[in-house]
């Protein structure tokens, strides 16, 4: 999918003294350049596109293609047969699928949010001097380095535990019975993991947001007789919101593919209580060897994420012009 | 805890007292955030006994049989794994990804928005939904089982951020130092030397840094397209688990081990880690 809004692209510029006459100048080159010259300029570039566009782009094509067929694995000698639209109709009518892309919206909107939330607060902790603020930020940002899997599995036995997890020795405190927190809360307990090692991510974008706060804006709000509430309200906040809005989206962006913390917490249980579509694609493709069912799967994962994403773009453009107007 | 403010331009800087209460909530907040990691490091080096019981065990005297624990049961073959697909596919991104970006920014092709956008473009598809024709295809050509699939699938997947990210640095390298240069005599050889790399290596080292930290977490492809022969150091912990029930301290043990190259990477990237992360939108 390329993606060609004039709109989304001409913002793309970080330069503002090139950017007014850019576009000309460009316009002009092609003019000037002879073909040869242009297919110089193009050599480095095209490796990086060739792989590109044939690991990310061909297997969407085939994705549709397969997507038409009846076609199991386990079962090879049925073949391959082609069965038209059937397989969506059958995404569409079968219960998992709509109970899987409903989690995947609650696991991802939830941790997303939560995180941005958390990252705020980190931040703005961390947008003051005070001593040790280098060890304080590297402590906050290890959970995103530690590997998913390992995050998933310490959550699951060392905290999870029903017998000796660490959630269970607080708890004990007031009285209450070793839980079993993932059989009881199997949503929070996924999504905990997931703002656990988001929220870092979180705070790093505002963070870098707060600090590129220019001072003689703040310093202006304050002589004109800004409070601490109103400066923040009326000066931060309308300036934090773009970098907001981007984590936002990047965290959307890696989140909606949530996968390890499921295949490792709660395999999509109980029943399908967090089955999410990574994972109902997973079973089909590689439990069930459906081929043909995995592929309809992936194409409708695949438009959504198209609607999603246009909406991404147009927002991380206009944080570039954001950039330009700081810059 | 000491808590030392100095003299900040916000507001706190009139209370000091107050100053001093954030300071001792971030550090609270910072090693709140750090306990579990913490709290795998330490159990890596308690005995099995003392890492199952409750109330927890705090301080045990520690013992490294873990560690031996699990280089008996071969992690070594994993780890060499996960290093070759993520080193390789790390170097084939950089050779790939540098040029591209300069064709991007300081000598731009006549479509660059274009090309840039449909990069992040394919950033934003889920992995799942390529993984069927994907697995078939390796499956025809013998590839399944095999490292150097798993090099070139992480070299297409960290491909469009480290073109976003290098692209960001080169905008970096002042166009009057180029135009200075040319006038000078300096060629595009001798300019890409003396005046581009030393101003975007500290980029190359970054992206390169952020490329392997994604490479060396990868479990999707790992899990799904290897088994015995090319399986990476995240499979390994999954399986480790199923095959033998609960032990949690070596299990801590081998967390803290494959989670260690790329604590130290991001700690040692923490600077570059948001331009990265961001695709290079933010400095």
């Amino acid at each position: 999918m390329t993606v060609t809004t004039p709109d989304a692209g001409r913002a793309a510029t970080t330069r503002p003294a090139r950017k007014p006459s850019q576009r000309q100048q460009l316009k002009a080159q092609k003019r000037a350049m002879t073909p040869k010259e242009r297919f110089v300029r193009r050599l480095p570039l095209l490796p990086a596109l060739v792989l590109t566009i044939i690991v990310t782009q061909l297997p969407f094509v085939v994705t549709l293609y397969y997507s038409t067929l009846d076609w199991n694995l386990l079962h090879p000698e049925d073949g391959r047969r082609f069965v038209g639209l059937s397989n969506y109709t059958q995404a569409f009518t079968d219960e998992t699928f709509r109970t899987a892309a409903l989690n995947t919206v609650l696991m991802t909107a939830s941790a997303v949010l939560i995180s941005m939330l958390f990252g705020v607060g980190c931040a703005m902790l961390l947008d003051r001097k005070f001593f040790g603020r280098g060890v304080v930020r590297t402590l906050l940002i290890s959970p995103f380095l530690v590997m998913p899997v390992a995050a998933a599995l310490l959550w699951k036995y060392a905290a999870y535990n029903p017998v000796f997890g660490l959630l269970n020795a607080p708890a004990a405190l007031f009285g209450a019975e070793p839980t079993d927190w993932v059989s009881k809360f199997p949503v929070a307990s996924i999504v905990a993991v997931l703002v656990w090692q988001w929220t870092p991510f979180m705070t790093l974008i505002v963070l870098a947001g707060l600090q590129s706060q220019s001072l003689e804006t703040m310093e202006a709000a304050r002589v004109d007789g800004a409070g601490p509430w109103q400066a923040f309200r009326f000066v931060t906040f309308p300036h934090l919101r773009q970098y907001i809005e981007l984590g936002l989206l990047l965290g959307s962006i890696y989140l909606v593919q949530t996968f390890d913390a499921i295949f490792t917490i709660t395999q999509g249980g109980p029943g399908t209580a967090t089955t999410n579509l990574p994972y109902f694609l997973y079973l089909e493709a590689f439990r069930a060897f459906d081929i043909g069912q995995a592929a309809a799967l992936g194409v409708v994962v695949v438009v959504a994420t198209i609607i999603v994403s246009t909406f991404a773009l147009r927002v991380i453009s206009s944080l570039f012009k954001g950039t330009e107007a700081h810059a | 805890m000491t808590a030392v403010t100095a003299p900040p331009a916000a507001p706190a800087a009139r209370r000091p007292r107050a100053g001093y209460l954030w300071s001792a909530i971030a550090w609270l907040v910072g090693i709140a955030f750090f306990f579990p990691v913490l709290w795998m490091v330490l159990t890596g080096f308690k005995q099995e006994s003392a890492a199952a019981t409750n109330p927890p065990t705090v301080f045990t005297a520690p013992t490294l049989d873990q560690y031996r624990a699990i280089f008996d049961r071969d992690i070594m073959p994993y780890l060499i794994n996960s290093a070759m697909a993520s080193v390789f596919s790390v170097l084939l991104v950089i050779v790939l990804a540098v040029p591209a970006a300069y064709a991007l920014s300081l000598r731009p092709v006549v479509k660059w928005r274009d090309v840039l956008f449909f990069f992040i473009s394919t950033k934003m598809l889920p992995i799942v939904a390529a993984v069927v024709p994907i697995y078939i295809t390796v499956k025809t050509l013998g590839m399944l089982d095999n490292i150097w699939t798993l090099v070139v699938l992480y070299t297409a997947m960290n491909l469009p951020l480290a073109i976003w990210v290098m692209r960001s640095f080169f905008l970096e390298v002042p166009k009057e130092l180029l135009e200075a240069s040319a006038l000078d005599g300096a060629g595009l050889p001798t300019q890409l030397v003396r005046v581009i790399m030393p101003i975007v290596s500290p980029g190359i080292a970054a992206t390169a840094l952020i490329c392997f930290i994604f490479s060396w977490n990868e479990f999707f492809f790992a899990v799904n397209l290897t088994s015995t022969n090319a399986a990476t150091a995240p499979v390994f912990l999954v399986g480790f688990i199923t095959s033998e029930g609960l032990f949690l301290a070596r299990l801590c043990a081998a967390a803290t081990l494959v989670s260690l190259p790329v604590l130290i990477a991001g700690w040692i990237a923490q600077n570059k880690l948001v331009r990265g992360l961001s695709m290079g939108a933010v400095k």
